[in-house]
């Protein structure tokens, strides 16, 4: 009971980052615990998926045939299946939206105790200790989880990636299915947010978020998108209320965007925005917050009431 | 039909606060109806004005100060509110998914719903787990983050939702009813609490109930979970601030941005 094991993810035919995360979370867990790391890959191409997963630091990957794409009722029944098979002490999955589907259940369902979207965790004598933020990123905690066999979920884009190939043994995993069990059934997939603009393209993004307050006063920064010749973006609030288009908004469940320039006004900085811009050149934050998780990714900020800076940025370049 | 939502106060920290060993002081604290359940509240009181839902019922984890905010849901449109607190849960600065979880099936088992509504994740503790895992105590089927609900299929028994993926990819997916559902905001327009409704929430019953009422006791909801340190994260990255009020600041950037060649038409 000392290995660990952690969950791929994947979707439409590619493993995701956050598995190739995994692995480096796992083997630094294993590291600790003196166990394996066993990766397992669920469904799809899993011959394909088993080659790529044979990284450095990997000791076995499990690969189970079932069906194409993801569905959380075969999820929850295999993964629980393979923790009773290999009794780690450790069951690591994704913090994704696939993750947020099946990891809950699998921890009830196990009876383990679960600590969900960690950005670090590290091992006091046999104890987890897990980093985790709280209060929208305005803080961290550590986590102290006193169980002995503990499930996990980590956050994407906090552990690098393993890409360097290893000697892992894959092992086809025969799971017994319960069909009856499985109640729900994916009917497709549609991509949203297309139309006018693709602000993916665009060099210089002028980005507005719940700081703006009121559907009027986007006309403010309208201007200062067309004085600075940039394109208007949006985190995801301004979208949720309709002020502007879904192919406006950025972040995890947006578009992802690289700029030159990414001007961050009235945005606090959540994860799930941050995953879309902070591949961005250089990050401008205006926010009257000095904690604003936003400051921890920008290279120049300005603590300030965005209905103050704004008009002086546009008079700046009439 | 009968919809459950849980519904949870949160707080939301103040620009500056300051932190007091493993917890932040009440002083610093503004509490207010967590953002992704405000969007379960309405997609509920939607099935309910659709007559698809003959009750909406709230339920919440907290002390007796989360009445002001349950009231919020009443004074929206829920019919009344269950209200769980006890003793035994005074202490903890973190309630773990497994103690929720362990709560949150005693009472669905009560009130024996169709279908729970539940926010995708917690603007405070941010688990994101609460609903799929009583989902799963129950044995009722589920899907997190959804971001449509089809009504009409509810009705019918099957629940046809689509859930939102990462980079603009949404699944259509169809689950058997009894369900969870995790509600992701941007699934609807939550409306503003009308004055009336505001009055009439008054009226409403907010039941409170122990532990004991629900037949469980203090090891039921044994934290396994406990936070040993809290602090301000350590900035990754030094911003340069450009400072001296709005309009120097102002300039400052005007010049760092035409340097990058903004604006230059
Ligand atoms: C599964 C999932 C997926 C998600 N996907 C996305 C996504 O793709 N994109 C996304 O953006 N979010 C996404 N979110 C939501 C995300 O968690 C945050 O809720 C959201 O990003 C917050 O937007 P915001 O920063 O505009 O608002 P808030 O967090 O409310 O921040 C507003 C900021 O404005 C500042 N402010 C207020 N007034 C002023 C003023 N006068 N002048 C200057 N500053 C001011 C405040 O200090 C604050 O920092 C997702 C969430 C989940 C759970």
């Amino acid at each position: 009971m000392t290995d660990v094991l952690a969950i791929a993810d994947h979707r439409r035919g590619e493993l995701r980052d956050v598995s190739f995360e995994l692995v480096t979370a796992g083997r630094e867990l294993a590291n600790e615990t003196g166990g394996d790391l066993h990766v397992a890959v669920i469904s799809g191409d899993v011959e394909g998926f088993g080659d790529q997963l044979q990284l450095d630091g990997v000791d076995t990957v499990h690969t189970v045939e079932n069906g194409e794409e993801f569905n959380h009722d075969v999820y929850a029944q295999v993964v629980t299946q393979l923790f009773e098979a290999v009794d780690p002490q450790f069951l690591v999955m994704p913090n994704s939206v696939n993750g947020l589907d099946y990891a809950p259940a699998v921890a009830n369902r196990l009876g383990l105790a679960y600590v969900s979207d960690v950005v670090d965790v590290g091992i006091d004598g046999s104890t987890l200790t897990a980093t985790r933020e709280m209060y929208s990123g305005k803080v961290e905690t550590t986590t102290a989880v006193e169980a002995e066999q503990v499930a996990v979920s980590i956050r994407g884009a906090e552990w690098p990636a393993t890409d360097e190939t290893g000697d892992a043994t894959v092992e086809a995993f025969e799971a017994d299915v319960d069909e009856s069990a499985v109640r729900s059934t994916v009917t497709g997939f549609e991509e949203v947010g297309g139309g006018d603009v693709d602000i993916s393209e665009a060099d210089v993004l002028v980005s507005i978020g719940r700081g703006i307050e009121e559907e009027e006063n986007l006309d403010l920064v309208r201007d200062l998108a067309d004085a600075l010749d940039a394109t208007l973006s949006s985190s995801r609030p301004i979208v949720d209320a309709g002020w502007l288009p879904k192919n406006r908004q950025v972040g995890q469940s947006g578009k992802v965007v690289t700029p030159d320039v990414y001007i961050a006004i009235g945005i606090s900085g959540a994860v799930q925005h941050v995953a879309g811009m902070k591949g961005s050149d250089t990050i401008v934050a205006i926010n009257t917050d000095p904690n604003a998780p936003i400051y921890d990714i920008a290279d120049y900020g300005i603590v300030d009431d965005l209905f103050d800076v704004v008009p002086a940025l546009i008079e700046e370049f009439e | 039909m009968k919809v459950l939502v849980t519904v949870k106060e949160v707080a939301a920290v103040e620009d500056e606060f300051q932190i007091a060993g493993t917890s932040i002081d009440e002083t610093y604290l503004e509490y207010d109806l967590n953002e992704w359940d405000d969007y379960a509240v309405e997609e509920a009181v939607q099935l309910q004005e659709a007559g698809i839902a003959d009750e909406v019922v709230a339920v919440t984890i907290g002390p007796e100060r989360a009445e002001e905010t349950i009231r919020m849901a009443l004074a929206k449109g829920a019919d009344r509110a269950v209200r769980i607190w006890d003793d035994a849960l005074e202490g903890s600065d973190l309630l773990d998914v497994g103690a929720k979880t362990a709560i949150l099936e005693k009472v669905v088992e009560e009130e024996d719903p169709d279908l729970v509504l539940s926010g995708v994740q917690a603007d405070d503790d941010g688990f994101g787990a609460t609903g799929v895992s009583l989902a799963d105590a129950l044995g009722f089927e589920w899907a997190a983050v959804v971001n449509h609900l089809d009504q009409d299929s509810v009705e019918s028994g099957t629940a046809s939702v689509r859930r939102e993926l990462e980079g603009g990819v949404e699944e259509l997916t169809d689950i058997e009813l009894p369900a969870v559902l995790t509600i992701q905001t941007g699934i609807n327009e939550p409306r503003y609490a009308s004055l009336r409704g505001i009055r009439q929430a008054q009226r409403k019953e907010i039941a409170p109930k122990t532990l004991g009422d629900l037949g469980l006791d203090a090891a039921a909801v044994e934290n396994e979970l406990t936070l040993t340190d809290m602090y301000e994260p350590e900035t990754e990255s030094d911003a340069t601030y450009f400072e001296g009020g709005p309009e120097e600041a102002a300039a400052q950037l005007a010049t760092l941005l035409r340097d990058k060649g903004v604006g230059a038409q």
